[in-house]
């Protein structure tokens, strides 16, 4: 809750402060400041349990160890993201600060649907979330791209937001006591009733949509790379896991007792993302649209913990917002400096750049899932969820085969920048684009994803302790 | 010796030197001074492993030869690390391997040497900690540990077509290795747990699994892909030769001495005693895709014109025969595929090393562009003989002893395979001598004229290795006795 309330004034000071300051670079070290702030009084609210403003909530909102430990991660990513790519977010356009307002507000959106006890607040909570998207998508005006973007990626969200909105009326008049708190939905394990059946596929899809979940996905490889890549970075990393925490929230807590009856369409699902996202990704030449594919493939291997929606899969899911977050942005903040985003630009960057292309090596791998790396314990976690289960064992083995197929469209990038070289004429990266802080920074991120990848504890014990 | 006193044990020290030598490599700059390290750094290495030899009674020393620390405790998965007899043996090998792979490279040079000598060193910690793993996570990680770096050092120094070829070897073990997490996980949820955690990756946790037929059966496979994968077994094999051809010559000699070993261990280790029932269901059809590879495989060897291509082929034939030697269950046949390890390993990094050295001088390794070289090269032609002659499994070198007894495991279990299998030795034969023939003798042409003699440090690294040579093949005594208990345990479990 702390969390909630410091982002939404956070946010509002930020758009205030846009009016009066005139310096271009201090609206990022006010983000940065915002981000810590936020951080510190998340903390707080975990180890004490109370509150800074005490708000009589109806128990709309839970604050558990759970929750606020994925918000922790949360505002942990934003912070690093903010810490890498603030000066790219100051060259997007001139108003520098409403963009870092907007992406406080999506904070505090990321807040609610991480905390919702109500379908109201998962409502407004993706509102929330989803309307500063639709503004940062198109916030690099005069390119036309990232207009293409933006219209499509809000007439396809207020789509799906209206079907939310249709199945959660569903959910509401189909529930015996008329009630949109999350566990008064269903009582007991009787078969569906067909209304909260027909709003169980509503919400599934809508929030398939939010996850890009294949056959779900469409709008995402436009609309990520059409934004400017600063904030595809953000929408691709944090606001995904959030968007999977919430689904995997609502469906555990909603619809956890009706589990046999809906984890066939998961199975589904999980096919198509996994199957389309690594066959699509491969054949792209532009690693800004390879991340947007494999953004679905991993989506892919996060629907294991809806699928599973055991203890195995929660830690594994939290593990998984981490892991991928920090390996995507710092890949995506190494991409910003590139004068070419295909994956020939990339050659030679090994010898060039040593830091950045070894860096980029550990979130690739990481992404890969190698042992040793962040990547392969969430993806452990995932699956060994998955066998716990002890059904669809052949799922589990299609989605290995899966990462393998990723194993080729991740490697082409490192085989760019180490074992080819780069044209005589130009450079992967300008040489003044990349500061000292830049590389520590990277450093600090890639031995992260290795730290966690040897003592995944470091994240999952938050979950107990 | 009491455990209190031990701070340190053998695992530890093979595991973690290579690993910190290869780090310390990547800071060296300086080209002579890099290489000195890591030849220092591996000649250490295998001090260490022949002190372990000294302590290899684990009735004794138990202390001494395993470790264990907390890693993951409520999963269940522990660091640890430990050696057997198989262990002994095979980081043994892998000590030995290094400094010879090392010396024998002499002068050759590379461009970005920290790297190439760091990475190599990595590799060497990747293979220990295969060896040596106790735990079915452990044994993941240092699985596809080992793998890593092996990449980077073939496509970044390798042939013309380096990059396609080993991200060929790259996806094929990738996939192998991600079935195979797939299995370990699915035997995890099926065995008992420790005092933190409901299940474990322990190795005795896994052997004592209660997996039933029915899951074994299709369990076998997932593990069996992955190792066939790795050593190769037809018809996981197509990786092998592009990039046994493009890798450099030194990282081909880890992959083709060492790293093929991972597979034939991991089979003995992870697989049968893990699956027993399904090992004895499925004997037939292992044995008989073996037999298939090195009859296939000595073949195609027979057509090759490309030195590297040719030893490529004739490794996977006598791969094979270990592959088919396990699976029949019999002791002196699982004996022999112990000493055989060892042997191969040894045999073929020596073919490697002379054809490297033939490539070096002459720039070719088309085998009908060759000729006369015994006329330029006396010392090195005999060597290359003897090392032949051991790849032939003759009486008196290594490879006969190991030979001969996987075909007496063979033969108890089916004459036909044993005759079929048996084709392969004089198979062998007709493509060893054939080679040496058209390679070292005959007439001098344009292209070998200008040949020389090998330096000191080949000559050295040569005699080291033919000395193993007739030393295993007259009194192979010691590795029977450090590789007996093993055998003794993996038979146990078919009872």
């Amino acid at each position: 809750m702390n969390a909630i309330i410091l982002t939404a004034v956070w946010g509002v000071l930020m758009m205030l402060a846009g009016a009066f300051v005139k310096s271009k670079s201090t609206p990022k070290y006010l983000a940065i400041a915002g981000a810590v702030l936020a951080l510190v009084v998340n903390c707080m609210e975990m180890n004490t349990g109370m509150p800074l403003l005490n708000i009589e909530d109806k128990n709309m909102l839970a604050t558990n160890s759970m929750n606020l430990t994925f918000i922790n991660i949360a505002l942990g990513c934003t912070l690093l993201y903010f810490l890498l790519n603030g000066r790219d977010i100051e060259k997007v356009g001139e108003h520098v600060s409403e963009y870092f307002a907007l992406i406080f507000f999506v904070l505090c959106g990321i807040g609610l649907i991480a905390t919702f006890n109500t379908l109201l607040i998962l409502f407004i909570g993706i509102e929330i979330v989803s309307i500063p998207l639709y503004i940062l998508t198109g916030s690099d005006k005069r390119n036309l791209k990232s207009n293409e973007a933006a219209l499509k990626y809000f007439l396809m969200g207020s789509f799906s937001t209206g079907i939310m909105l249709l199945g959660i009326a569903f959910l509401y008049g189909g529930s015996e006591t008329g009630s949109f708190y999350i566990a008064n939905i269903i009582s007991g394990s009787a078969p569906m009733p067909p209304m909260i059946a027909i709003g169980l596929v509503l919400l599934l899809i809508s929030m398939a949509f939010k996850v890009s979940a294949a056959p779900f996905h469409f709008w995402t490889p436009d609309v990520y790379d059409g934004s400017p890549t600063v904030f595809t970075s953000f929408m691709a990393t944090v606001v995904k896991a959030a968007a999977f925490f919430a689904f995997v929230r609502l469906f555990e807590n909603a619809f956890g007792s009706l589990q046999a009856q809906w984890q066939k369409l998961i199975v589904v699902l999980i096919v198509a993302t996994l199957l389309i996202g690594n066959l699509t990704a491969v054949f792209q030449q532009s690693v800004k649209r390879m991340l947007a594919y494999s953004s679905i493939a991993q989506a892919g291997f996060m629907l294991f913990a809806v699928f599973a929606l055991n203890g195995l899969a929660k830690e594994g899911l939290v593990l998984y917002a981490a892991a991928y977050s920090l390996a995507s942005i710092g890949l995506f903040a190494i991409l910003t400096r590139m004068n070419d985003y295909t994956i020939d630009g990339f050659n030679g960057l090994g010898q060039h750049q040593p830091v950045l292309a070894l860096t980029a090596t550990v979130f690739l791998l990481s992404l890969t899932g190698i042992p040793l790396t962040a990547g392969f314990m969430s993806k452990f976690y995932m699956l060994q969820a998955a066998i716990h289960t002890g059904k669809q064992m052949w799922l589990v083995i299609f989605a290995v085969l899966c990462a393998a197929i990723s194993a080729y469209y991740y490697f082409r990038v490192i085989q760019a920048m180490y074992f080819k070289d780069s044209n005589a004429d130009s450079v992967p990266v300008e040489t003044s684009s990349v500061s000292t802080a830049f590389k520590v920074l990277l450093i600090v991120t890639a031995v992260l994803i290795i730290a966690i990848g040897l003592f995944p504890s470091l994240i999952t014990d938050w979950l107990y302790f | 010796m009491d455990p209190k006193n031990i701070w340190i044990t053998f695992p530890e020290l093979l595991a973690w030197f290579p690993l910190v030598a290869g780090l310390v490599a990547f800071m060296i700059r300086d080209e002579r001074k890099v290489r000195a390290w890591a030849i220092g750094a591996s000649l250490i290495t295998l001090g260490i492993s022949v002190a372990s030899l000294l302590f290899a009674d684990n009735t004794k020393h138990f202390a001494l030869n395993t470790v264990s620390y907390y890693w993951l405790k409520y999963i269940g998965s522990n660091l640890t690390i430990g050696l057997d007899g198989m262990g002994h043996m095979l980081t043994a090998l892998t000590a030995l391997a290094f400094p010879l792979i090392f010396i024998a490279g002499g002068k050759n040079s590379f461009k970005n040497a920290s790297a190439y000598y760091g990475l190599m060193l990595l590799t060497q910690c990747g293979l220990m900690g295969v060896f040596m793993a106790m735990d079915a996570l452990i044994f993941y990680f240092f699985w596809e540990l080992a793998v890593i770096p092996a990449y980077f050092l073939c496509s970044r120094w390798g042939g013309e077509r380096r990059i396609q070829a080993t991200f060929k070897f790259f996806v094929y073990t990738f996939t192998g290795s991600l079935l195979m997490l797939t299995g370990i996980l699915y035997v995890y949820q099926h065995t008992f747990g420790t005092q933190f955690s409901e299940h474990s990756f322990a190795m005795n946790a896994f052997y004592n699994a209660s997996v039933d037929v029915k899951d074994q059966n299709w369990l076998f496979w997932l593990f069996f892909v992955a190792f066939a994968i790795k050593m190769p077994v037809f018809p996981f094999h197509t990786w092998q030769p592009d990039t046994y051809e493009q890798a450099p010559a030194s990282t081909t000699m880890v992959l083709s001495g060492v790293m093929v070993k991972m597979g034939i261990f991991a089979v003995i280790r992870w697989l049968v005693p893990i699956f027993p029932l399904a090992a004895i269901r499925f004997d037939n059809i292992v044995i008989g895709l073996s037999v298939v590879g090195m009859i296939y495989a000595s073949l195609i060897a027979i057509r090759q014109d490309d030195i590297k291509r040719f030893i490529a082929y004739s490794s996977i034939a006598h791969i094979g025969l270990m592959c088919a030697a396990i699976f029949t269950r019999s002791h002196i046949g699982m004996q022999g595929v112990m000493l055989q390890m060892f042997s191969h390993g040894l045999n073929i990094i020596g073919m490697w090393i002379v054809a490297d050295l033939v490539e070096k001088q002459t720039g070719t390794r088309k085998i009908s562009e060759l000729g006369g070289i015994a006329h330029k090269a006396p010392a090195l032609t005999i060597f290359l003989v003897i090392i032949a002659l051991a790849n032939i499994a003759l009486p008196l070198t290594n490879a006969f002893v190991g030979e001969f007894m996987m075909f007496g495991g063979l033969f108890k279990f089916s004459m036909i395979y044993t005759a079929v299998a048996g084709t392969s030795i004089i198979l062998a034969a007709v493509y060893t001598l054939n080679m040496v023939q058209k390679v070292f003798y005959g007439d001098t042409n344009a292209v070998t004229a200008t040949m020389q003699d090998i330096g000191l440090s080949q000559k050295f690294v040569l005699a080291v290795l033919v000395i193993f040579i007739f030393m295993l093949g007259v009194f192979p005594q010691p590795l029977i006795d450090l590789t007996k208990e093993t055998v003794t345990a993996v038979l146990l479990r078919f009872k």
